[in-house]
């Protein structure tokens, strides 16, 4: 491969790794947006959906595997909200982020026990591992593709969602003012078990494409959590599609890390520019000073 | 007996601010409730709709018993509460918060032109973000914002606060045109001439306790309403 392609090749790789990170940063603020809580279990959500999928897929056709995957993980998200956030609704924000950090632990160590600590992976959805395809000079495979599609489906669908529909829209106001919303006829509790499934969800389908590329393995959550986290922040919490945008930031700049810097620094870099967007513009880029939702319940 | 409150009592932690209050609304009344800051207002409203759990008492709307429910269940009874403040949903449309209200009712894409023709301004503004109107703006969008759900029965939570003199006006004219299309209204008020004026019956409140009662214009004389917003300290009216 010439060298005049090689920056090209970095920044595709830059913007693989950087959709997943948009994912799991959405995932961040849909529940942060309906709950208040910032969950740090949100990777271990992209690690189960790989993990059931790879399972499941030796059973039934991809597709369907892809499908269960999502729809498991959903509900193991809902679980999670039911049975530790609606009975904690009394504590502090404080307590309940603490309490994610627990919940991504034990679900790490849930998956080591169902599974076991190998690498597995899902095969590629298009060709092989060394099918690739050119593009303006740079060699892409195809799952990348799949990776650029889904994450997009994904953020349109999403948009839609809070955007044109009843729930949606339920879903915002219930994060704008939870005590008008419930005087509408919202009920919160059950918006805010919404936002869990469909965060789970949306990391379990994230989980999915990106395994055949990076592989699934138990630890694989936290790393993910972190760097979505970050993703987040520097797009500005409370708005999912700055979160897009801030995922892809964080990936490009890790991919331009390693093609310049010893492999050791691309975390080093990721949260140095963090820091640095947070000296500037706390909110984020596109965050508003303010703009965070207040649980008041 | 549209709304009927027995002996209700309720607070925070351990702290009682409403101590065994009774209190009644007939169908088509405008029923005032006054007090002065800290009084218990809020709080009385609040357990009446469940987004504050009462200690004791009892609370039937429509006959139908209430208390204990949660919040989101009160506009099952027709029963909507416009909170004091701004409370509109700032970051969605004018549309959107429009919706929102009428999200218990099927009919809410007809019921949206009702109100936008009740409310024109709220027509023109109706793809403006709720947060960028003016004080008076929101309140008319919360008002409107109630009427989707089509209710029975309004609790108002002080719609005068913060409003310029005219604004007040015309949100209490909007009150009586509401009651004479037929609905019935609990307006809970500091500003006591406005609410005397158009009000029904009306219960003066001090301390969690119900001091006074009685047609509103026997109490627009008499001076013990005067002396429970003066209190101890006579300092003026906040208005």
């Amino acid at each position: 491969m010439e060298s005049g392609n090689l920056e090209l090749q970095y920044f595709l790789s830059g913007i693989t790794k950087g959709s997943i990170y948009a994912v799991v940063a959405i995932g961040f603020n849909l529940i942060y947006s309906a709950t208040g809580v910032l969950n740090f279990a949100q990777g271990e959500f992209v690690m189960l959906g790989g993990m059931v999928a790879v399972t499941l897929a030796r059973f039934v056709p991809l597709p369907v595997a892809l499908a269960g995957a999502v729809v498991i993980v959903a509900l193991v998200g809902c679980l999670l909200e039911i049975l530790f956030f609606r009975r904690l609704q009394r504590h502090s924000i404080l307590h309940l982020v603490i309490i994610t950090i627990g919940l991504s632990i034990v679900l790490q160590e849930i998956a080591l026990h169902l599974w076991d600590e190998k690498v597995r992976s899902l095969p590629y959805f298009t060709g092989n591992e060394i099918s690739t395809l050119k593009f303006l000079g740079a060699a892409i495979s195809p799952q990348v593709l799949w990776v650029l599609a889904t994450v997009a489906v994904i953020v349109v669908l999403l948009h839609i969602f809070l955007k044109y529909t009843l729930p949606g829209r339920a879903m915002r106001a219930g994060s704008s003012n939870p005590s008008a919303a419930m005087l509408a006829g919202i009920n919160i509790a059950n918006m805010r078990t919404l936002a869990f499934g469909l965060s789970a969800a949306i990391g379990a389908l994230a989980g999915c494409v990106i395994s055949p590329i990076t592989m699934t393995h138990y630890e694989m959550g936290a790393p993910l959590a972190i760097k979505g986290f970050a993703a987040a922040i520097v797009g500005g919490l409370g708005n999912p599609m700055a979160a897009v945008l801030g995922g892809l930031m964080v990936g490009v700049l890790e991919a331009y890390s390693v093609s310049r810097l010893p492999a050791a620094y691309s975390d080093v870099t990721v949260f140095a520019v963090l820091l640095l967007v947070l000296f500037v513009r706390p909110h984020g880029f596109w965050g508003r000073p303010g703009g965070e939702s207040v649980r008041e319940h | 007996m549209l709304l009927q409150v027995k002996n209700l009592r309720c607070g925070y932690g351990s702290l009682e601010v409403v101590h065994g209050i009774s209190l009644h609304v007939c169908a088509g009344e405008i029923v005032g409730l006054l007090g002065a800051n800290g009084a218990g207002k809020t709080s009385l409203l609040k357990s009446v709709v469940g987004l504050l759990q009462p200690w004791q008492g009892e609370i039937h709307v429509d006959g139908r018993p209430t208390r204990g429910q949660a919040a989101w269940r009160s506009i099952s009874h027709s029963m909507v509460l416009v909170p004091e403040g701004k409370m509109i949903f700032a970051d969605l449309t004018v549309r959107e918060n429009l919706l929102i209200g009428g999200y218990r009712n099927p009919d809410r894409a007809m019921q949206i032109e009702i109100v936008f023709d009740r409310f024109p301004l709220l027509r023109e503004r109706a793809s403006q973000l709720g947060g960028t109107l003016s004080g008076g703006e929101q309140q008319m969008l919360a008002l409107g914002r109630a009427l989707m759900a089509r209710p029975k029965i309004l609790l108002l939570d002080e719609p005068s606060l913060g409003l310029a003199p005219l604004m007040v006006k015309e949100v209490f004219d909007e009150i009586v045109r509401m009651r004479d299309q037929g609905l019935t209204v609990l307006l809970v008020e500091q500003n006591v001439t406005a609410t005397l004026q158009v009000a029904d019956r009306a219960y003066v409140m001090e301390t969690g306790d119900i001091i006074l009662e009685g047609q509103a214009a026997d109490l627009m004389h008499n001076p013990e309403v005067k002396r429970a917003y003066l209190g101890k300290g006579g300092k003026e009216i906040w208005e």
